[in-house]
């Protein structure tokens, strides 16, 4: 073998582009090591991005957060990525190619990754300002600034990316318009049926279709900026027009330099994604197999995976076509497709559900002899898809009443479900990420036992989630035939998890800790059972957590209501409700934190946190705390902590509401809320999002027309981006799906998790969610609100309440028989305040300052 | 000898001093909330008393050789495998109520002492 370097040029960093230098890292995790050199050409400005998700941009994501690329991913050895870098021409008898500013560049490999443009049909006017297209980031940009001056927009195409494209005009705030030359919406994976429930969905949302129409012409308009003029004569005025008629394969390099073409476009490759050139590959959209355009992302990925392994020199794994069934959700509206979706099959037979009321549309396209799974459309409701697509996929038989697969089940009953032990091991579950059963078994023989491990070990779910409930089923399945007992137990006291005995103890109406231990534990319990208790009852029931019955269940933190410290001192940290404060207010924090020489701190939930102070002086410091007007911030308890805020609209130029009495609301609302770990809000006063709502709990940003509510964000150790539940809500709505959203993960969430780790365990994911806390899917929004309002109502400050009751009062001391304070707690000055002295300054008997001056 | 028969024996006679130390009255027996610790103060040495819902009391140093702060009298207490103990607020290390032991960490057991009730105090021998 030569040692000289084999250099690999990839020409694209779309996902596909992108896909394939993970896929050959993850061959050759060092480059240099397999004498690899690999150039990455990408024409945009920025590197690789979510192109499926592109409509989010208008929904409040930013360029970032649609960014696939970790940070630091390109800066390794032996890889170069290469932006603004546009390749003019491919010079295939040298192996070079020359870039648009005149660059040479030498490969040995080539791999093709331009992916398409969009198709935007011939007609006069279509290049007038005001009329885009809808592909890269940039163009976005252009329709924001577009739509920011415009009352009305069409976008030209009624498949699924003019769908998604509709969304994006519509959450500008345009009255939206969709024309469509064929006669009806997403003619390739939709029946008629399917598209006339899917219309008149869309239109219910707002969106006005208009089928049939050939646009011949763009001209002035009266009324708006353009009006476009259609074959019949009819014709549509708007500001802006979106044209999104489908897409051509970017191969423009390939025809320039004489390699063969599909019949339909696209640089002809074979099984290994090898153009008529050995040394140059194609992959993904601009890539044509078998005369085929795959103008889908999961087939890319598949050939980016086949392609960097040929290159790595295997030659088993090949690319061998792509079931091109789908799953989408539309402005809302579940639209999926599979197989032979139109029954084009000879002899294939139908069987159709439509629920005009409820808007649902089934059909399933089943074999002449009735025995397999030809395809199947599914508007509205698309629960069965991942079943559906398994049966197909992998020749199932059908059941003897195929039509129950798709009718609603009579209520209580459960549909038959597609068992998972009928799948081969090869049969593919995420196709996103090309995962197979057999894959997710080792996974699990491997040690994921949970669905949030699962994921991260085999990228399962990871990408549209639609397999996710099918993977969670191979999970159960899989743990049971190893015999691996899940056992969630709590401990060894209770053997019952977190969730089942929060139902315990609201269904039993119980009371305290040793009512459940005698009914459903044994032993005395222990430093797990006792505060996850306490917890729950507090949760339930909002009783003063220091009455004796609870003290004794309590952790330190939530016995002596502060943070205790590595010295055993703890810290005070005063209720400063949406980060708002007078300053006569700051002085009297000031004023105790230097009467008992504490340490301040700012905190990042935008108040000020105390440190150093004993057991004993705890109710004085909150004695003189709550009468300068302070609550109890609970910033000991696993409960609601702070909602943080932005100055909002009453200050800021930019702000669209008033952010801070938002949060100063939220947090009188929820605080004192215990749940199974610590909570935070933020609130934001604009887009802008200055108080990083979206890595909180709960998340709440201001638009124009009201708020938008994310959930199961997290900073810490994982961070976690939160997720849009509902947009644009007005005050009302947004409480009551916090006090649902909020009750659901109280009433459900393991001990300790937080909202991020429950959502990634959450069987059917952010849709599941959206179903409970929006649709009230499980009939118990009343029940989680009404659960709420019993702690909103018992709220009471528990430093006021310790202060108010002798009994507990008396037991806050460091001493049962002194009023000394412990000598092992010694500071020293360090930056103009104290801290705890380290073991050896004590050793040294370097006693320090005199920190605690004795008040009375 | 463990703590347990040093108080049932010291219940017989509190006046009467056992071994080395003696037998001094620390604190209100209802100062101590069942299933909850307090920290006694004696002759500059910390001493966490323990009162479980059976009405046992048991005492033990109160420093926490593992975070080396003086706080097991405020750790929640209950019982592994049967056995009664007190767990650390700062690290969660369990220390056996009868023998001191840390579970974790049997190396160095904490030290113990004899504790009883009478007439409503708790009488620590120390």
């Amino acid at each position: 073998m030569s040692t000289r370097k084999q250099h690999i040029v990839v020409v694209g960093n779309g996902m596909v582009g992108h896909r394939f230098v993970q896929e050959l890292l993850a061959v050759h995790s060092d480059l240099p090591a397999a004498g690899i050199e690999l150039t990455v050409l990408g024409e945009e400005p920025r590197p690789a991005y979510d192109r499926v998700h592109l409509s989010s941009f208008f929904s409040g994501s930013s360029a970032e957060d649609l960014s696939l690329v970790e940070p630091g991913f390109y800066q390794r050895p032996g890889l170069t990525l290469r932006l603004n870098a546009r390749v003019a021409g491919i010079e295939r008898r040298r192996n070079t190619l020359q870039l648009a500013d005149g660059e040479v560049l030498a490969y040995d490999k080539l791999v093709l990754a331009t992916g398409s443009y969009p198709f935007v049909p011939p007609v006069p006017g279509s290049d007038r300002p005001g009329c885009h297209v809808y592909r890269t980031i940039e163009d976005l940009e252009a329709m924001q600034a577009s739509g920011a001056t415009s009352a009305s927009g069409v976008v030209v195409g009624g498949g699924l990316l003019g769908l998604e494209c509709a969304k994006a005009l519509r959450d500008m705030g345009l009255r939206t318009h969709v024309v469509e030359f064929a006669p009806r919406l997403m003619v390739v994976q939709v029946d008629e049926g399917g598209g006339r429930i899917l219309r008149s969905k869309i239109e219910e949302l707002g969106v006005q279709v208009h089928t049939e129409r050939n646009t011949v012409d763009i001209t002035d308009g009266a009324t708006a900026r353009h009006r476009m003029v259609f074959a019949d004569g009819s014709w549509l005025e708007t500001d802006m027009i979106v044209f999104s008629a489908g897409i051509r394969a970017r191969d423009e390099l390939a025809r320039q330099c004489l390699l063969a073409i599909g019949p339909r476009g696209g640089v002809a490759i074979d099984g290994h994604c090898r153009s008529s050139d050995a040394d140059i590959y194609a992959i993904g959209e601009c890539a044509s197999w078998n005369g085929q355009v795959f103008g889908l992302v999961a087939p890319g990925y598949d050939m980016a995976r086949v392609a960097a392994a040929h290159l790595a020199g295997s030659a088993g794994v090949s690319f061998s076509g792509a079931d091109l069934s789908t799953k989408l959700k539309l402005m809302g509206v579940d639209v999926a497709s599979i197989g032979d979706a139109q029954g084009r099959t000879a002899g294939a037979r139908a069987c159709v559900f439509t629920d005009e009321l409820k808007q649902v549309y089934k059909k399933l396209v089943v074999s002449a002899d009735g025995k397999r799974l030809l395809g199947a459309v599914l508007v509205g409701d698309a629960a069965e898809y991942g079943t559906l697509l398994q049966m197909m996929l992998n020749g199932l038989e059908l059941p003897e009443a195929p039509e129950q697969l798709i009718l609603p089940a009579p209520d209580g009953m459960a549909k038959p479900a597609l068992g998972v032990d009928a799948l081969p091991d090869g049969a593919v579950l995420c196709s996103c990420n090309n995962v197979s059963k057999g894959q997710l078994c080792a996974a699990i023989e491997g040690g994921a036992h949970t669905i949030g491990e699962l994921k991260a070990a085999t990228r399962a779910g990871t990408s549209c989630g639609g397999c996710v409930p099918l993977v969670t089923q191979v999970l159960k399945a899989e743990l049971a035939r190893q015999g691996v007992a899940v056992n969630n137990h709590l401990c060894e006291h209770f053997a019952h998890s977190r969730q089942e005995l929060y139902h315990l103890v609201r269904v039993e109406g119980l009371r305290s800790f040793a009512e459940l231990l005698a009914r459903h534990g044994r032993g005395r319990g222990c430093d797990v059972c006792k505060p996850t208790v306490a917890n729950i009852l507090a949760s339930c029931w909002n009783d003063f957590v220091l009455k004796p019955e609870h003290a004794p269940l309590q952790d330190s933190n939530d016995y002596f209501l502060g943070n205790i410290q590595k010295d055993g001192t703890y810290s005070v940290v005063p209720r400063i409700p949406g980060g708002e404060i007078t300053p006569d207010k700051l002085i009297a924090i000031g004023e105790v934190a230097k009467r008992y020489g504490l340490y301040t701190k700012i905190t990042g939930g935008q108040r000020i946190d105390l440190f150093g102070a004993q057991a004993h002086e705890l109710p004085r410091i909150w004695g003189e705390l709550i009468a300068a007007g302070f609550e109890s911030g609970h910033a000991y308890g696993k409960s609601l902590r702070t909602v943080k805020s932005c100055v909002g609209s009453t200050w800021c130029r930019y702000g669209v509401q008033d952010s801070v009495g938002m949060a100063i609301r939220l947090e009188h609302r929820y605080k004192g809320l215990r749940a199974p770990h610590k909570i935070k809000f933020g609130v934001s006063g604009c887009t802008r999002e200055c108080a990083e709502a979206q890595g909180k709990d709960v998340g709440v940003i201001a638009t124009e027309r009201g708020w938008n509510l994310y959930v199961c964000g997290n900073g810490g150790m994982k961070p976690r981006h939160a997720e849009l539940l509902a947009a644009d809500l007005d005050e009302a709505t947004l409480v009551r799906l916090i006090d649902r959203f909020l009750m659901f993960y109280i009433r459900t969430a393991d001990r300790l998790q937080r909202t991020s780790t429950w959502r990634d365990n959450l069987e059917g994911g952010l849709d599941y969610l959206k179903a409970v806390v929006l649709d009230d899917r499980l009939g118990i929004a009343a029940e989680l609100e009404a659960a709420m309002a019993q702690v909103v109502d018992s709220y009471a400050c528990e430093w006021r309440a310790a202060l108010d009751d002798p009994a507990a009062r008396k037991r806050l001391r460091t001493f049962v028989n002194s009023d000394a304070g412990d000598d092992n707690v010694v500071f020293v000055p360090e930056r103009g305040q104290i801290r705890p002295a380290t073991a050896a300054e004590k050793q040294m008997r370097f006693k320090g300052i005199a920190v605690v001056p004795e008040t009375v | 000898m463990n703590a347990r028969s040093a108080s049932a024996a010291v219940m017989e006679s509190v006046e009467v001093s056992a071994g080395a130390g003696a037998w001094q009255p620390v604190c209100a027996l209802d100062d101590i909330w069942p299933d909850t610790g307090v920290c006694v103060l004696l002759d500059g040495r910390q001493v966490a008393v323990f009162r479980l819902a059976d009405g046992s009391l048991y005492a033990l140093d109160n420093h926490d050789p593992h975070s080396g702060a003086n706080v097991l009298s405020r750790g929640i207490v209950g019982d592994l495998g049967g056995e009664p103990v007190v767990a650390s607020p700062i690290y969660k290390h369990h220390y056996r109520l009868r023998d001191g032991v840390c579970l974790e960490d049997p190396g160095t057991p904490l030290a113990t002492y004899a504790v009883a009730a009478r007439d409503g105090l708790v009488w620590l021998h120390c």
